[in-house]
């Protein structure tokens, strides 16, 4: 189910722009980020999801356009005044300071002042020693929480990609920021420390209650994590909305093809699927893999060349008579067939796309 | 045949051997050579020599002319090296920032400012003699049309010495900005969007939180280049003051020169020698040992 549309957006983008020299990067995006969600900004490289997120942070300032953080206009302010929290792909961390250090700093910054930031000399600061013992306090808890204490007097150089990981995100915990920014903070790590780390995030999001915006390349990991997925397309946003939602009813052939485990099947008006192109005549058939069977009196027929085994299910390769390469599923124990051997296949859940456009037909189910 | 380890006993010989040799050769044995010669009376040329002992050394820190040497090349080293230091950092932070709104103008700046680096010092130095010369010279000329009056900068014993350490600067402050610029183009640029993010907004926080602590490493590399660099001082010496007037700018490589090549008192030089090998090597070595925990991210 869709989240209800709360009353007041954390964040909103009103027809930002953001332009490099001649190439325009960003086009005129709508975003909005409500209270307390969990939203993934996905797309290829350069689509602009990166930048977007800079102009979020503050660390860039968009061409035209406004940026509402709760209620607020801050096109103009700097990142620290936004008080918005970000971890980087390279996680950022300073090599010279200890992850004690590099999670305090954040807090140092913010609460000590100039002469109090001077090691040594900052104790003989009155008033400073509270703010000390304060900062200390919550980078403990920070690090509890992450299981950081055992390496807090550690250089980030000495820790695993995993734990690097971590001390970022320990640095955008340590105060409480208003907005959560990740950029990518997975793909540095294996496969299986990343499916670890999705896990943990998602739990982090639900305990601090404060609204995350993720950027990702991996629709799985969009799919799997966020309550709002904004799919980006060379700098416009192509559909904003529930995970579910992009998966039943993509607003255009590039979300379609970019949401989904297996890439979905996309057939032209002239490609030979029998009864399947007198539904609508002219459109795109998108088919997703999964959604296509090997079946006795299936509508047309495929070419069997290729299989992928995965356990519960099988991946098929297949190639129609007219040269086309398609992909559909069988169930884990589907006896294969000899290479070349004819198959005919059968589909529910059709998409419908405009021939020119790529956009959804409307009144087609 | 012969056997495994005695194989790679070979070649370990083999590709340590030739190194080893050039090393002793060149460095070890005249090293050794020049202590024993420190300890002797000998003259270039001469049939003997007698053993006199720590007297060379005696005499390089008893008499006048020997304290003038080491202070003077102490007081150029303590000129020279926090000034072209911080000018190349300085000026490294300022053509880096340079390279985002004027990249052309950043580019002809550092040729510019690496010009000395490149060139031959003694000819430049005798151009320096041209524009420093007492009344032709466009220092000079400048400064009487300003108003002022006209100085003698290489002739006066008081001036001298910073005249030359001046030169020094201007010469080690392009090596030193280049060294710099690939230290401050090797910082992530996340680490700058870190600290805006952390609440670090102003240059000043950022310079204290990335970019001195980053630059730890390749400032260490400079200050040991620059201060070998100093203590060796002899080229301005040489063409410009021949360690004059009145040996206000004497130095130590020039007073070895002077001993050893123009009074063939290789004894003596010899000492001077080991005194300006002694105080390099210390040098260095303090640098590296105090610096390496600060320096290295551990």
């Amino acid at each position: 189910m869709p989240p209800s549309p709360p009353l007041s957006p954390c964040l909103e983008l009103q027809n930002v722009s953001r332009r490099f020299g001649p190439a325009t990067v960003l086009d005129q995006i709508n975003i909005r980020i409500p209270a307390g969600s969990f939203t993934a900004l996905l797309g290829a490289s350069g689509c602009g999801k990166s930048t977007t997120l800079r102009l979020m942070a503050g660390l860039d300032r968009p061409d035209a356009g406004h940026i509402i953080l709760n209620g607020q206009e801050v096109s103009d302010r700097t990142a620290s005044e936004r008080n918005v929290a970000m971890v980087f792909q390279s996680y950022a961390l300073y090599p010279h300071l200890s992850v004690f250090q590099n999670i305090a700093l954040p807090l140092t910054m913010r609460h000590l002042g100039k002469l109090g930031r001077i090691p040594g000399l900052g104790r003989l600061i009155p008033g400073q020693a509270q703010a000390r013992a304060d900062i200390r306090t919550k980078v403990h808890t920070t690090a509890e929480s992450l299981g950081l204490c055992p390496v807090l007097h550690q250089k980030p150089g000495t820790l695993s990609g995993g734990q690097q990981q971590r001390v970022a995100l320990g640095r955008a915990l340590v105060r409480d920021p208003v907005l959560f920014l990740l950029d990518e903070p997975l793909s540095n790590l294996d496969a299986r420390l990343r499916l670890k780390m999705r896990a943990e995030l998602v739990a982090l999001h639900q305990r601090t209650s404060c609204p995350f915006v993720y950027v990702t390349h991996d629709q799985a990991e969009a799919m799997a994590m966020a309550d709002q997925i904004i799919v980006m397309v060379a700098g416009r946003i192509a559909q904003a909305g529930h995970p579910r939602e992009l998966y039943e009813r993509p607003a255009h052939t590039d979300v379609a093809a970019f949401i989904g485990t297996n890439t979905m099947n996309f057939f032209q008006p002239h490609d030979p699927v029998g009864a399947l192109s007198n539904n609508r005549a002219g459109c795109i058939i998108g088919i997703r893999p999964e959604h296509l069977h090997p079946v006795p009196d299936g509508d047309f027929c495929g070419h069997f060349e290729t299989a992928e085994f995965l356990g519960p299910e099988t991946v098929l390769g297949l190639r129609l008579p007219n040269g086309k390469q398609i992909t559909a599923t069988a169930p884990g124990d589907f006896p294969l067939p000899a290479t070349g051997h004819l198959m005919r296949l059968g589909a529910d859940h059709l998409h419908y796309f405009d021939s020119r456009s790529g956009d959804r037909c409307v009144g087609v189910r | 045949m012969i056997s495994r380890d005695a194989q790679k006993a070979l070649t370990t010989v083999w590709l340590v051997g030739p190194s080893t040799l050039a090393l002793l050769a060149f460095i070890v044995i005249p090293v050794v050579l020049v202590a024993l010669l420190s300890l002797t009376n000998y003259q270039f040329g001469a049939a003997q020599f007698e053993w006199i002992g720590l007297q060379n050394y005696a005499r390089l820190f008893g008499s006048a002319l020997g304290q003038r040497a080491l202070i003077n090349t102490l007081l150029y080293c303590a000129f020279v090296i926090p000034a072209s230091v911080a000018g190349g950092l300085l000026v490294a932070l300022g053509l880096h920032r340079m390279t985002g709104w004027a990249p052309r103008l950043s580019k002809v700046l550092r040729t510019v400012y690496f010009l000395p680096v490149a060139a031959t010092l003694v000819a430049l130095s005798v151009a320096w003699q041209m524009v420093l010369h007492p009344s032709l010279g466009i220092v000079n000329q400048a400064l009487i049309a300003l108003g002022g009056a006209q100085v003698n900068w290489l002739g006066d014993r008081s001036l001298v010495l910073i005249t030359l350490a001046v030169i020094g600067i201007w010469q080690t402050i392009g090596y030193n900005m280049v060294l710099f610029l690939a230290g401050l183009s090797a910082i992530p640029p996340e680490l700058y969007d870190a600290t805006d993010v952390d609440g670090a907004a102003d240059g000043w926080a950022r310079f204290w939180t990335v970019t001195w602590p980053l630059l730890g490493p390749t400032t260490l590399f400079v200050l040991v280049v620059t201060a070998t660099n100093a203590f060796r001082v002899f080229e301005t010496v040489a063409t410009l003051t021949k360690g004059g007037p009145a040996f206000a700018s004497d130095t130590l490589v020039y007073a070895i020169y002077r001993e050893g090549f123009i009074y063939f008192k290789t004894g003596y030089a010899s000492a001077i020698a080991i005194v300006f090998f002694a105080i390099l090597l210390v040098l260095t070595l303090a640098q590296f040992f105090l610096a390496e925990r600060k320096v290295h991210y551990r």
